[in-house]
């Protein structure tokens, strides 16, 4: 009996995984448009002469997420001219988390200055569309008459501390790779982040 | 006199973070390898995880419950290691954590990650079972009663 009660416990949890599930790799994205911290609504289709994106789901509290703040300004920066803008989407709903608030991500923006939207993703709904899960999580994205197809999926880098000798760039390597016809070498990464703070109810 | 204050003073600083050890995957393998009939439970977490903070107590309920028996619950904290000292055993202190704590101590996390188990997305909490003869990793979060059954049911 004690097994069979454990057991209907996995099935059941193992349901609430299988509904989480987002994009793949070869998957075409749907556009969405949400209000960045300037109040103005941002869409993929907003970026005409875009070749492809860096959708990065990040927030204002994950000790992870803010370690690699700089390297998301950075990889703006360096690729948004190239045609590979970031946009960065706050997956965290401000009901579980104060600190989540929209206010508080205008803050951070305008605080650490932002050069990329930060979009706000209210009761979840592109966050599951893309089936991201923590904070940071990249979804690298390259522009085709298909639409929008995922490339790679997963961390920026594997040195969230920047403490590793051998670090390796994924999401810098992945748009190198696209911006010459080329397919990512490595389309997905595994890394430790933040789970994201879902509404409750 | 003065000797004396030293050896105080780094008796007490031993004491302190002596409750966090850092931690290697080798380490932790060797370990198991030399555990003979020992299942351990270990558990991954980070002090800013709040799921994981959360279900912490049910691991020292374990850890209560299985004292006699060849069971060892082990926290290890992938907290980063710039954190030990500031926010990681201040909370052990804090929350007056018995079981042993650890703070993982591996550069490269798609490595560890996958090491760990193939099938583990880096998400926390995640528990591992093992022992010499079984391995069962898990990528959620437990209740009391399930931590107990699970382990009952680990051959």
């Amino acid at each position: 009996m004690k097994r069979l009660i454990l057991m209907a416990f996995m099935l059941i949890s193992g349901f609430a995984f299988a509904q989480t599930e987002g994009y793949k790799v070869g998957d075409v994205v749907k556009d969405f448009s949400l209000k960045n911290v300037n109040n103005k609504m941002v869409a993929l289709a907003d970026y005409k002469d875009a070749k492809g994106y860096i959708v990065i789901f990040t927030c204002n509290t994950c000790p992870v997420a803010k370690a690699y703040q700089e390297r998301i300004s950075a990889l703006n920066e360096t690729y948004a001219p190239k045609g590979y803008p970031v946009v960065a989407i706050n997956p965290n709903d401000a009901t579980a988390v104060p600190d989540e608030s929209f206010q508080k991500m205008q803050a951070l923006a305008s605080e650490k200055k932002f050069n990329f939207p930060y979009l706000l993703d209210p009761n979840h709904v592109v966050t599951k569309q893309f089936g991201a899960t923590r904070t940071p999580h990249v979804f690298v994205l390259n522009k085709t008459d298909k639409g929008n197809v995922v490339e790679y999926i997963g961390a920026i880098d594997n040195d969230p501390e920047e403490a590793n000798s051998t670090k390796v760039e994924y999401v810098k390597n992945a748009v190198n790779e696209l911006s010459i016809g080329k397919k990512p070498a490595i389309a997905s990464t595994k890394a430790v982040g933040c789970g994201i703070k879902w509404k409750k109810g | 006199m003065r000797l004396f204050f030293i050896i105080c003073l780094s008796l007490i600083t031993y004491c302190a973070t002596a409750q966090v050890k850092l931690l290697k995957l080798d380490e932790l393998d060797k370990r198991i390898a030399n555990g003979k009939d020992t299942t351990y439970v270990i558990n991954f977490w980070a002090t800013w995880c709040s799921p994981c903070v959360a279900e912490l107590p049910n691991f020292e309920k374990l850890r209560l419950a299985n004292l006699k028996k060849p069971v060892k619950v082990l926290l290890v904290s992938l907290d980063f290691k710039s954190k030990l000292q500031k926010e990681v055993i201040p909370f052990v202190q804090h929350n007056k954590i018995n079981a042993e704590v650890f703070l993982l101590n591996e550069p490269d996390q798609q490595q560890y990650i996958e090491r760990i188990d193939k099938k583990w997305s880096g998400a926390i909490p995640a528990t591992l079972f093992v022992n010499k003869k079984a391995r069962r990793f898990y990528e959620k979060e437990f209740t009391e009663t399930e931590l107990k059954n699970t382990l009952f049911n680990l051959k």
